[in-house]
Order: C-alpha cells, then sequence, then structure tokens
C-alpha cells in the first residue's frame, strides 16, 4: 500500500491538521507516513497544502508532482492540483465558493459538502473532519479506532474533550460524501 | 524498540540532543530551524535533565558561549539557519582552531544574503571546506530523514568528542519541516569516559596549567598545529565516512545527492526502474570526510553520474575529484527555495547522462 495524498486549501481551514491526523493514524497502524508543509511566503496570502504520504515500505520523497488523492478546498488549489492527480486516482473537494468546477473524466471526482454540513453543527472548526471522513468512506485504509487514536495523539490535551465533536463530524462526513461522476 | 513518535525534523533534533545528554544550547531564533529552540523551552531541559537553554542576544554571542562552554568539556550545541552561521564563522574557526567539541547544527535556508526561507543545500561549500578563516574542517553530517536528524545528533556528538573537533549537521527547511515517524534512542549520561586531560575547569595543585587557545604568534608552532589537525583530517578520511547506497548493485546510471535532494532521487530511481533504467543512488550521510572511494569504485562501474544538489552546483566538484574524468558527471540543481520534482530529476538524467 502506498498513498500519496495533496491537502490544499486556504491557511485556517485546517489543511495541516487534518493532514497531521492522517498522518498519526497511519503510524498508529505500523505504516511510514510523511507528512510535508508548504510553509513560508506560499502559506501567508495564498494556498495552505500538505502532502501525506501513507506507505507499508520505506518513503522516498515527500514532495511530489503527481498524487494519487487529492482533497481540495478552495478554487485556487482545484485550479493548481486537478491535473496533479494521477490517472485513475481520487478528486474528494468541498464545493462551498467553488465556481470552475473539475473536469477530467479519467479520475474518479467525488464532492463534500463540508462547509454546509458545519454549519449545522456546534462550531464550524469541525470542517476539516468532516471533509477526512468523506476522504476515509471512499477510501477506508486506516481503521476507524486508529483514527481516535490519532486524533487523540495530535490534539492537545486540552482540546481532548472535543473528541466527540470531531467523531460526529467525520461520520458526517462519511455519509455525505457523494460521486459527481462515474 | 526505542519511542516511536511523529515528529518535524527541528523537534527531533532538540529531543535527540535532551537524550543524548547535551549540557548546553546556544542560540538565536531564525527561521525555518526555530522549533529547535522553542521546543528546548517548552520541554523545560533545565527540569528534564539540567540542561542549560539560553537564547542569546546574537548569533555571534551564542557561538561564543558555545567556545567558552565547550573549553571545560560540556557536551555543548548551537543552531542556526545559513545567515545566522555565516555570523557564527568566525567563532566556528576559533573553536576547531582550539580543537573543542561542540555541535553545530545549520538548517539551510535559500542564499546568499539574507536570501529566502525556503530548502537549499547552498551552504555545502560553507561548511565542507572552512566557511571561516584557516585550514580547517568541520566534521559534516547530512541528515535525509527525521530519523537521522535524531540519529545523527548522537553521533555528531560522539564523533566531537572522539576527534575534540566541532561537528556540523548540514540539514535544510525541508527536512528541518517534515514530520516523519522517528524511533527515539534511549536517554544516555553524558559520556564521561573521555581523555578529559585538556578541560579548563580550574587548576588543581597536581598538574599543569591547561590553555585553551587558537593563538600560536611563533610561526612554527602554528604550523605544526596545522600539520596535527590534518593529522585528525585524514584519520576521519580514513575511519569515519559514511554512506548509503539505494538500488546501486546492478545501477548502470547513478546519482549522487544527499539530504532532501536524495529523497527526491530515491523517488527517481524507482521512475526510472519503472521505465526499465537501471538507475541508483549514493547518498552520502558524511561530507566531510567526503565518500571519495565509494564514488571512485562506483565510477568502474556505471556509466554516468548525475548531481542533484538545492545549489547551483558545488558537491558536484566533490563528486568530479573522485571520478577524476573517468566517467561523464554532470549537474542538476534548482536554487533559492525551489525544489526539483523526481520526475524532472530523472529527465535531467536522460538528458545529460543517458542520451548525452
Amino acid at each position: 500500500m502506498n498513498e500519496e495524498i495533496i491537502i490544499a486549501g486556504f491557511g485556517g481551514q485546517g489543511v495541516l491538521s487534518m493532514g497531521k491526523i492522517l498522518a498519526y493514524s497511519g503510524m498508529m497502524q505500523n505504516m511510514e507516513v510523511s507528512w510535508m508543509p508548504s510553509y513560508g511566503p506560499e502559506m501567508r496570502g495564498g494556498t495552505a497544502n500538505v502532502t501525506v504520504i501513507l506507505s507499508d515500505s520505506r518513503i522516498s520523497s515527500p514532495i511530489l508532482n503527481v498524487y494519487d488523492t487529492a482533497i481540495i478546498l478552495n478554487q485556487q488549489s482545484l485550479d493548481k492540483f486537478e491535473e496533479k492527480v494521477k490517472p485513475g486516482g481520487l478528486l474528494l473537494y468541498d464545493t462551498n465558493g467553488i465556481t470552475r468546477h473539475p473536469k477530467r473524466t479519467d479520475i474518479k471526482i467525488y464532492q463534500v459538502e463540508a462547509a454546509a454540513e458545519a454549519a449545522k453543527m456546534a462550531t464550524t472548526k469541525t470542517f476539516n473532519m468532516i471533509v477526512l471522513g468523506g476522504y476515509l468512506k471512499l477510501k477506508p485504509i486506516i481503521d476507524f479506532e486508529d483514527i481516535k487514536n490519532g486524533l487523540k495523539k495530535s490534539l492537545p490535551k486540552r482540546h481532548h474533550h472535543l473528541i466527540p465533536l470531531n467523531i460526529d463530524a467525520l461520520e458526517r462526513g462519511m455519509k455525505i460524501v457523494k460521486a459527481l461522476n462515474n | 524498540m526505542g519511542e516511536l513518535r511523529l515528529m518535524k525534523g527541528n523537534e527531533a533534533i532538540a529531543e535527540a540532543a535532551i537524550r543524548a545528554g547535551c549540557d548546553a544550547y546556544f542560540g538565536y531564533p531564525i527561521t525555518p530551524q526555530s522549533e529547535i529552540i522553542e521546543y528546548l523551552a517548552a520541554e523545560e531541559t533545565h527540569k528534564r535533565t539540567g540542561m542549560v537553554l539560553l537564547q542569546a542576544e546574537s548569533e555571534i554571542a551564542a557561538i561564543n558561549m558555545v567556545y567558552g562552554a565547550a573549553s571545560t568539556g560540556k557536551k555543548v550545541m548551537t543552531s542556526s539557519s545559513s545567515p545566522g552561521i555565516s555570523l557564527k564563522q568566525e567563532g566556528i574557526s576559533y573553536i576547531a582552531g582550539a580543537e573543542l567539541p561542540c555541535l553545530i547544527v545549520n538548517v539551510v535556508r535559500g542564499g546568499p544574503g539574507l536570501g529566502t526561507i525556503q530548502p537549499s543545500q547552498a551552504d555545502y561549500f560553507q561548511a565542507t571546506k572552512g566557511g571561516g578563516h584557516g585550514d580547517y574542517r568541520l566534521i559534516v553530517l547530512a541528515p535525509a530523514s527525521v530519523q537521522e536528524m535524531s540519529d545523527f545528533v548522537k553521533l555528531a556528538f560522539d564523533l566531537a568528542f572522539k576527534y575534540r573537533n566541532p561537528a556540523m549537521i548540514l540539514s535544510d527547511g525541508m527536512i528541518g519541516q517534515m514530520m516523519e515517524k522517528v524511533e527515539l534512542f534511549d536517554p544516555v549520561p553524558r559520556n564521561t569516559e573521555f581523555d578529559q586531560s585538556w578541560v579548563i575547569t580550574g587548576k588543581t595543585a597536581d598538574r599543569e596549567r591547561n590553555i585553551i587557545t587558537s593563538l600560536h604568534l611563533e610561526s612554527a608552532s602554528m604550523e605544526k598545529h596545522n600539520q596535527e589537525l590534518q593529522k585528525k583530517y585524514i584519520q576521519m578520511q580514513e575511519q569515519e565516512v559514511r554512506i548509503e547506497k539505494i538500488q546501486c548493485e546492478d545501477a548502470e546510471f547513478l546519482f549522487v545527492a544527499y539530504g532532501s535532494s536524495a529523497r527526491i532521487c530515491q523517488k527517481a530511481v524507482d521512475l526510472a526502474r519503472a521505465e526499465g533504467i537501471k538507475t541508483g543512488l549514493l547518498r552520502p550521510q558524511t561530507l566531510f570526510p567526503f565518500p571519495t572511494k565509494e564514488i571512485e569504485k562506483m565510477a568502474g562501474q556505471v556509466k554516468g553520474i548525475l548531481t542533484v544538489e538545492l545549489s547551483m552546483g558545488q558537491m558536484v566538484e566533490d563528486v568530479r575529484l573522485a571520478v577524476n574524468g573517468k566517467i561523464k558527471v554532470e549537474f542538476y540543481g534548482r536554487a533559492g527555495g525551489m525544489i526539483p520534482t523526481p520526475e524532472e530529476v530523472l529527465k535531467a538524467m536522460k538528458q545529460k547522462i543517458i542520451g548525452g
């Protein structure tokens, strides 16, 4: 198993922490993991993105040009990364604020209305976990238990009371994710 | 098995320093390595191991604190990024001249000048060929993973004390900022086995005064000191070279790359092999001592070598010296924080070596 993922959106959407939870969870399952953020000028005022690789074997380059999965949270990122998904790969995006939708026909495209769903919850900060839930529904490469453990590991103790809320968000994401084509 | 954690490269360096029994860290923050001092501060090292953590008023102050503390035989370190390391060069030259052990971490960013905060490997010359003035060498280790960021801290201290010579970890913003799984080594008590006859901790009645200095006003004495230093460097070259070879057994074309570039080349090797092109990667883990003999040996096996660096071409000069004209050696690199993709690197191999 080798899953190469790009998660991209605006700073503040929880892009980096979503990647971190994935990486922690992968580690719980004894996978090799890498988490490579964009940092610096790119992050300030532009898109924030993180490359996460989960693999059964040693990971070579933590920075990639093409991906098995792109999780896209804004228009700029969609414009940039749609063409970077490997043929047959997966593109998951939130339609909120998207006016130019993906056009490729050689990849699987899914939508998760995470921003709309988060608005129904106690806090919209659950947004990224709804997206992550959608991804895990499509690619159940990590046990749900390990995701819970990953959450515990990556969240500071003072936020542990929010874990049930996050799990609720993950489950909502799993329910609302839907295919655009195929 | 040691404790497993998911950490940034910079955090791994800090945690490893605590575990390696480091007595003191003196530094001044600079991106992309500020997580080192941040992590040490958050860990409250004074409570955990008694390790001193001091944010100096400048890089120059920090390196001179290292000079002073190292004189007492303590295990000490500093860290910075390119412009900050330039500021430290006078002190580094003095420490090398005075033959003191210490660890200097350079998480390299793009230059020259203030440059950019993005990853770069453009400080290779500075790290391996001097940096400061005079005929001296640093032991230079080049980690290519978060695991090695941790492991090389211990190794660097061991080598620094073995040779009474400053050791440098030459990393970059990519390895510093990325997170990977790391198996931490068990904490070790500070190594007190080494010969302490030279340390200045207060003269006792039963011995002569110890003097730590890099000043030798008499030419004959200065030359003798230089010759003694050279002996040490030659011994390092004979005993301390470390490399990793990836898919080299049947390779016809070879990448030579260190640190983050090596990770990119490792993927390029896989991509090439998927196309039926037999490539391999030789990754120096020590940049000084440089793996001259190992590269020379590979030159007898492969048809051509592509050296890949995040610079405009620095290590390639040492690769060419090692190969000595036997086969073609070409260079591919990006600068200023631009990072080549594995596909780009493979394309360069095809154009410059295989097809060229």
